[in-house]
């Protein structure tokens, strides 16, 4: 299975390890793994901002480096999402486009929902001890049905509890420019999602967006809280402690 | 017209996330209305296949919105029904204060209708000389405490008990209850006499059904009957869009409206209002009027918001959405909070006058998971947000960033460049802490998180460095 990696811009820029980490995963599951080398963002910004027109160029581009690949793994369910459910509505009006990004989306897949389905990995080189607790981001659990597959990777690992928050599915508050734009409310959603990591008593808290683990391990920090550790999933599974 | 004050949004968001007593009566949306609605939907077995009946059946009336409503004109007019047509709230004002004047009308008893808010009817009437009592309890104590609606259900969900307490002492003159069944009695108590004395109700109407020119109403307080029956004139005032074609069609969508609305499988009452009094039919009113409003839903129907008019008030949306969920219905400005409302506000009111609503969301998608009719709302708060792109509205700051990371976007040379001087800078400015206080430029988001700082090194960078080695 030749896997067409797009490591996002955010992993590319704040959390490199992630991006690894994923490669090792895939690699356990015996992918052969490449980087497109000109990759950047998926254009997700500017779509949820209503600037179709920057997004139509990046979805263009992303086209032209993924398409060869037997499948393109995405260590985010948001950027995901934006391959698979919204490039398709950008060339809704162009058959020939359309018909190539609906094949290209259908052969995209959010890292454990490809690990757990598609690559059917049964054990994972992590070696993670503890109880985390997992909160699920928005655009893998609504736009890609992600909820199952992160569980079910996590129960492969020996020393792994999971101890549910409240709530787990509710949005972290994050929303991309939401966060910056409407600061406030952002805030207090994060807050919100805070109490309950925090009620689970759990010392990790796990997710499979950057987006919302920044924001997330933002207002921890914030609050004075400097020991929760906030990890993504990739790096759960994969972390050898090395 | 009820004024649109969505413009005051962001200023309205920070005064309700630190209101402590709102805070507390929202806290009751989520046992009242989320865990209410999934202890029931399930009792719906085929849920998928009846929310695609539902979006079908408004489908194919909004598709065909002018034949559905000439056939419903027909057939109400046939059983004495007098229907109007009203393009805007100052008509649906005019044409009720006619019928009022018409009738010799002093007072008026009324029932909930989020229509009429639209219209600030109350206040047209009082202006004509007709007092008008609102007697869903709700809406009672609003109208009391000189307040807005601040969600389409629950109209005053934004209050606690002890607040309704105090505001029935003083305006009752009786001495404070406390408890919500001693409440609520002197409240029937008082509202008893106007339903007597009441020489017109007016209603909503939840459905219109076109093969029996019916108005439905689904309430739980025994107050929409009462309104609907006992006064001389009863007008029912709602929208164009709430026709639908058979009693089969309201069945399927009665199986959802309350569900999803209240957790209840199904309403305390369902009245199905039908023509005037007759000496075949010798219930109901001497006069039966409905008004149907526009008000720019025609401007919808073939246009990619059409999708909206297929909404059922049902209120599901807002109950699940965690924006609505922090600051409750009156930031909204208007008559129609959560995502149903940052949609409809701006088309009916004005995208120029209510720019933060179709922003002021995270797109997480809880909204369109629970909506009956299977409204995608997320996309269409983001065509909304094109629109304002397309129309300039967006803030120059905000546009020149999106066009500066595209551009950068789309020269991956420069792009590397850049991303790798910028996370050094940055992974400086997080020193040990590798934490960021302040970000200029992005203080909405510092003045409430930190910023993780990034490690240092892009992945692209490091992946090079692996791989040529
Ligand atoms: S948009 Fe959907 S969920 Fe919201 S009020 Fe309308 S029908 Fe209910």
């Amino acid at each position: 299975m030749r896997v067409g990696f797009f490591v996002t811009c955010l992993v590319d820029a704040m959390r490199p390890r992630i991006g690894f980490a994923a490669i090792k995963l895939l690699e356990a599951a015996g992918c052969e793994v490449a980087v497109p080398e000109q990759q950047t963002c998926c254009g997700q910004p500017g779509y949820n901002s209503g600037d179709r027109k920057s997004a139509t160029a990046l979805a263009l581009k992303f086209l032209a480096e993924f398409e060869s690949f037997d499948y393109v793994v995405v260590p985010s369910g948001s950027c995901a999402g934006m391959t698979v459910k919204h490039y398709p509505d950008l060339f809704k009006d162009d058959a020939a486009l359309l018909a190539r990004f609906t094949a290209l989306g259908a052969r995209t897949f959010e890292l454990t929902d490809f690990l757990h389905n598609v690559a059917q990995l049964k054990s994972v080189p992590g070696k993670f001890h503890g109880t985390l607790t997992y909160h699920d981001s928005c655009s893998g659990l609504r736009e890609l049905d992600v909820y199952q597959q992160p569980r079910a990777l996590l129960a492969t690992m020996p020393d792994v509890t999971i101890k549910e928050m409240v709530e787990s599915t509710t949005c972290c508050g994050f929303g991309g420019t939401f966060s910056v734009k409407y600061g406030e409310l952002s805030t207090r959603m994060a807050d919100n999602k805070c109490t309950h990591i925090a009620d689970t008593n759990c010392d990790t808290i796990v997710g499979g967006d950057l987006g919302c683990l920044l924001n997330i391990e933002g207002r921890l920090r914030r609050n004075g809280d400097h020991s929760t550790r906030v990890l993504h999933i990739a790096e759960v599974l994969a972390d050898t402690g090395e | 017209m009820m004024q649109n004050n969505a413009l005051q949004f962001k200023r309205q968001v920070t005064i309700k996330l630190a209101d402590v007593k709102l805070q507390g009566a929202l806290s009751r949306l989520q046992s009242r209305f989320v865990e209410g609605r999934s202890a029931v939907i399930s009792e719906i077995a085929d849920l998928p296949q009846t929310r695609d009946a539902a979006a079908g059946i408004r489908n194919r009336v909004l598709n065909d919105l002018e034949h559905w409503l000439l056939h419903f004109e027909r057939e109400a007019t046939a059983r004495g029904t007098v229907v109007h047509w009203a393009e805007t709230g100052e008509d649906v004002n005019r044409i009720v204060t006619e019928i009022a004047a018409q009738h010799g009308v002093k007072t008026a008893a009324k029932s909930k209708s989020m229509v009429s808010e639209e219209c600030g009817l109350n206040d047209a009437l009082e202006r004509a000389g007709v007092t008008v009592m609102e007697t869903d309890l709700g809406e009672y104590i609003l109208q009391l405490a000189k307040e807005a609606p601040s969600h389409i259900v629950a109209p005053v969900v934004h209050k606690n008990k002890e607040e309704v307490a105090d505001l029935f002492a003083e305006k009752h003159g009786l001495p404070r209850k406390t408890g919500i069944a001693e409440l609520c009695r002197e409240a029937r108590e008082i509202l008893r006499p106007a339903f007597l004395n009441a020489d017109m109700g007016i209603s909503g109407a939840n459905f219109l059904i076109a093969e029996t020119g019916s108005a439905l109403i689904v309430t739980n307080e025994g107050n929409g009957r009462l309104v609907t029956t006992l006064p001389r004139v009863h007008v029912a005032i709602t929208g164009i869009e709430k026709v639908v074609p058979t009693l089969e069609d309201v069945s399927t969508l009665l199986r959802l409206l309350p569900r999803s609305a209240t957790g209840q499988s199904i309403t305390n009452y369902v009245s199905m209002l039908t023509g005037k009094k007759s000496v075949t039919d010798p219930d109901g009113p001497e006069h039966f009027h409905i008004i149907l409003l526009d008000n720019g839903r025609s401007s919808l129907l073939g246009g990619e918001m059409q999708d909206m008019l297929r909404c059922i008030r049902c209120g599901a949306c807002m109950n699940h959405c965690p924006v609505y969920q922090n600051i409750g219905g009156h930031a909204y400005g208007w008559v129609y909070p959560g995502p149903m409302g940052s949609i409809l506000t701006p088309l009916l009111s004005g995208l120029e006058n209510s720019p933060d609503l179709p922003n002021a969301s995270t797109l997480c998608g809880a909204c369109a998971v629970v909506c009956p009719v299977k409204i995608p709302l997320p996309d269409l708060l983001r065509k909304l947000r094109e629109k304002q792109m397309e129309r300039g509205m967006k803030s120059r700051q905000e546009t020149l960033l999106l066009k500066t990371w595209a551009w950068f976007a789309l020269h991956p040379k420069l792009y590397a460049f850049a991303t790798k001087v910028g996370v050094k800078f940055m992974a400086i400015l997080g020193g040990k802490e590798k934490l960021l206080h302040n970000l200029p430029g992005a203080s909405g988001w510092t003045n409430g998180r930190d910023f993780p700082a990034p490690t240092g090194k892009t992945f692209r960078e490091l992946y090079r460095k692996e791989h040529n080695k």
